[in-house]
């Protein structure tokens, strides 16, 4: 606990987290409304970096599990399900997605991983399309409900609901177990002589991954209204939930969630620059990922040992 | 009481036979030594009783529990421990950790570590002498300290059978002393210990009962006297004696400005000294000896000589300074250096690693440079398609220098060349040196704490304790005047 106090992460986490509660007093509807996308976008990095930083297995599809929690949601509510079981429906599909997914890939070593979940986000986006009927297809999917009309309300339930995952999945990265995924990670061989199932706890981890992904996908679904392949399953969407993790700092998981707000961040700031403002963000991306490797959130704790 | 079976195991790779069908067992409170040549199968019998490799065919049984097909973290939890022979530390987590992962149990739930295992940490930490590096990255251990945390983390789990894989290698005779107490402890502990090493006198000192591999299969068993006098592990194992004869330095014409000069030369490593005001001079064709114990500065002086490391004082190459030179320059330029740590393409095959090092030659010259090679190194020959990785430690080490020697160096640097190979492996290694000296103009600057290899080679021996140049002249006076410690 005492290390906790120490620790600069914690003070950072902490003094945001007072900030963001604060931020609606001062701030438009519309910042709110950019910033309550960008804490969902949070909880989508967070989780990508518990199995790449931790369980060192990169999913280029993220939005798989986000897809399957979306979509899941947004489709129960069509059929006049409340939208809390809807959301609950959505995390347990996205659960349920990654161990059909996980079981086989985990079998393959380095990067046929990567390439599998990759594989399974193209299979998605087609899935949606030939079943348009279902899921909107390429015009996407209005679901009746909404979480809230109030843009207050809403962005609480996003900050909130970021905090409390980044909670957990911090503690959990810090935690023994933690340390057993991180050991399955680097050396599978090493861990399984010092009695760890690797496959076991690399599956765990990739359920919690999901689980956290599927719940932030079907919060998203009923905060915006709609679910598209544009906005929450395209390739394009799980690079940026990747690079937002990278560029916030690898293995930190509350970098994730500062890479996710400076990524939209800059996007907005930069707006008047029109096509170029992409072009500057991915440029500053690409000089923090060469020149920074501990990512923005390294930057900031600078000159301190963390382990 | 702990008993460990082995049965009829085999292991096959393809067409390899890796092991054939060998017997043996081991119990509680005793240490069964498992010697062999590089490739005779010792590391594959261990994979095969933690796990890590499926057998072919055959039966491991701890107390009657079949274990064979078992997957290793079963293994481990039937209380079966292994060392590693490459350490394989956590890199980003300290060593405290390393040894608190050891102690965990596999448990998806355990959320807050019992406070216990802190403790118990420590305490391990304390017995095998890592102590004062609790809190260190293992990246910044030396050598020997690696070698403490696989032990540190073998002892933390409790294990009945501990398989123990080259643990002297690379260790000065005061470490390898230490180390043989420790294992001896496991024996007291009442555990049942299978000990693999090359350094036959430590092994022979401790073990109760060797077992003697060749091929993969058993050529003699018994106890440490009866096998070292078999006259088939004499044979394939323990070799001849090395002999070859030291040429005086007069006889190098190159004497006024030598190959090689290193004038002065110190390195920092921030504030620790690393090489203090060195001077070693090396002429064209002379074989030099650089000998000193573990963090004496081999690697140090050697990477000083490759430009890999800043440094302050000169060293010159034909007369000419390499100041300023990049380490490929330096490289192009005649000076390869194999490197302690062996730096291969582990995915890639042996072939594909041997003409990488000869990508710079003509078709022509290659191939007769590969020849020379294969006859110098014929277990390569037969091995040209393996994938690197997994060759074993010693046919490894082997290719290293294969391929060192593919790029035709004028002047080559050998680090630990003998660090992991079996003593009759040393034999061939040295009758291909004595073959470089007689046939080719080659010139070799070779660092090792292994006198017993180093001095036979060499026409003109350093030796460097703690930074600095404390002893140099021809080897047959090492013994009388610089030997304690070494010897
Ligand atoms: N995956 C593999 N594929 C093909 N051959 C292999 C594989 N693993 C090991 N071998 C071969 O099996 C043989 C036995 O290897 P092993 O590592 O057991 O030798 P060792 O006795 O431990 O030797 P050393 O003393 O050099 O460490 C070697 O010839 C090695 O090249
Ligand atoms: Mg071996």
């Amino acid at each position: 606990m005492r290390n906790l106090f120490r620790s600069r992460v914690f003070w950072i986490a902490l003094i945001g987290s007072i900030v963001a509660l604060l931020l609606p007093l001062k701030v438009s509807g519309y910042i709110l409304g950019l910033l309550t996308v960008a804490y969902y976008f949070g909880v989508f990095s967070m989780a990508w970096d518990l199995l790449f930083g931790f369980a060192g297995e990169v999913n280029f599809g993220p939005t798989f599990l986000i897809g399957l929690g979306a979509y899941a949601a947004g489709i129960l509510n069509g059929y006049g399900v409340p939208v809390y079981p809807c959301i609950a429906a959505g995390a347990v599909m996205a659960v349920i997605g990654g161990v059909v997914l996980a079981l086989p890939a985990l079998r393959v070593r380095g990067p046929y991983f990567g390439l599998t979940t990759l594989v399974a986000v193209l299979i998605m986006m087609n899935l949606i399309v030939v079943f348009a009927g279902f899921t909107g297809g390429e015009i996407g999917l209005t679901v009746p409900d909404v979480l809230s009309v109030n843009a207050d309300t809403n962005y609480y339930i996003a900050l909130i609901f970021m905090i409390v995952s980044g909670v957990i999945l911090y503690a959990l990265s810090r935690s023994p177990v933690g340390l057993i995924l991180q050991a399955s990670g680097q050396d599978p061989v090493e861990a399984g002589a010092l009695g760890f199932n690797v496959t076991k706890h690399k599956l765990t981890a990739f359920i919690i991954s999901a689980f956290f992904s599927g719940l932030a996908g079907a919060l998203l679904v009923f905060y915006m209204g709609t679910a598209s392949v544009g906005t929450l399953v395209s390739i394009a969407v799980g690079v940026q939930v990747i690079i937002a993790a990278v560029l916030g700092g690898r293995r930190t998981i509350i970098g994730a969630a500062l890479g996710s707000i400076f990524l939209i961040g800059a996007g907005e700031a930069l707006r008047p620059f029109g096509e170029l403002s992409t072009l500057i963000v991915s440029a500053i991306a690409l000089l923090v990922i060469l020149f920074v490797p501990s990512g923005l959130l390294g930057i900031l704790t600078r000159g301190e040992e963390h382990a | 009481m702990t008993e460990l079976v082995v049965r009829d195991l085999v292991k096959r790779y393809g067409g390899l036979v890796a092991v054939n069908g060998v017997n043996f067992e081991f119990k509680g409170g005793e240490i069964l030594g498992l010697i062999g040549p590089n490739g005779s199968g010792k590391s594959t019998v261990m994979k095969l009783i933690m796990g890590i490799e499926r057998p072919t065919a055959g039966s491991v049984q701890l107390d009657g529990v079949e274990m064979a097909n078992w997957p290793s973290h079963k293994v481990a939890r039937q209380g079966v421990g292994i060392v590693f022979q490459h350490s394989r530390p956590l890199h980003r987590q300290t060593v405290l950790e390393n040894i608190k992962l050891a102690l965990l149990p596999d448990s998806l739930l355990k959320l807050f570590a019992d406070p216990h295992v802190e403790r118990r940490a420590r305490e391990i930490a304390e017995r095998v002498g890592l102590a004062h590096v609790m809190d260190r990255r293992p990246s910044t251990l030396p050598f020997a300290d690696l070698r403490r945390m696989e032990l540190a983390k073998a002892i933390a789990r409790d294990p009945r059978v501990v398989l123990v894989d080259e643990p002297f290698a690379g260790l000065t005779p005061a470490e390898v002393a230490t180390f043989s107490e420790l294992i001896r402890g496991f024996r007291d502990d009442g555990r049942a210990v299978l000990l693999v090493d090359h350094n036959v006198k430590s092994v022979a000192a401790i073990v109760d009962r060797v077992f003697a591999l060749y091929l993969g299969e058993r050529i003699a068993e018994g106890t440490p006297d009866e096998v070292m006098r078999d006259e088939t592990v004499r044979r394939v194992y323990l070799g001849g004696s090395i002999e070859t004869a030291a040429r005086p330095e007069s006889t190098f014409k190159d004497a006024d400005t030598p190959l090689l000069q290193v004038d002065k030369v110190g390195v920092l490593y921030g504030k620790a000294q690393a090489l203090q005001g060195v001077d070693i001079h090396v002429h064209e064709g002379e074989f030099v000896s650089v000998v000193g114990l573990n963090g004496a500065g081999k690697t140090t002086l050697f990477n000083a000589i490759s430009g890999l490391v800043p440094h302050s004082g000169a060293i010159r190459w034909r007369g000419e300074a390499l100041a300023g030179r990049t380490p490929a320059s330096i490289a192009r330029g005649g000076i390869v250096q194999v490197p302690e740590g062996r730096e291969l393409f582990p995915d890639m095959t042996v072939r594909e690693n041997l003409d990488l090092g000869g990508n710079h030659l003509e078709a022509k010259d290659a191939a007769a440079q590969l020849a020379w090679l294969f006859d110098l190194f014929p277990i390569l020959k037969s091995r040209q398609s393996q994938v690197a990785r997994t060759l074993s430690g010693g046919e490894q080490q082997m290719l290293t220098i294969a391929r060192a020697l593919m790029m035709r160096p004028k002047l080559l640097i050998l680090d630990e060349p003998t660090l992991g190979l079996a003593p009759v492996i040393l034999e061939q290694l040295s009758k291909a040196l004595e073959k470089l000296r007689q046939t080719t103009p080659i010139t070799v600057l070779l660092g090792e704490q292994n006198v017993t290899f180093a001095l036979p080679h060499a026409d003109r021996v350093y030796v460097l304790e703690h930074a600095r140049i404390v002893w140099q002249g021809p080897p047959d006076r090492f013994a009388a005047e610089a030997g304690t410690g070494y010897l």
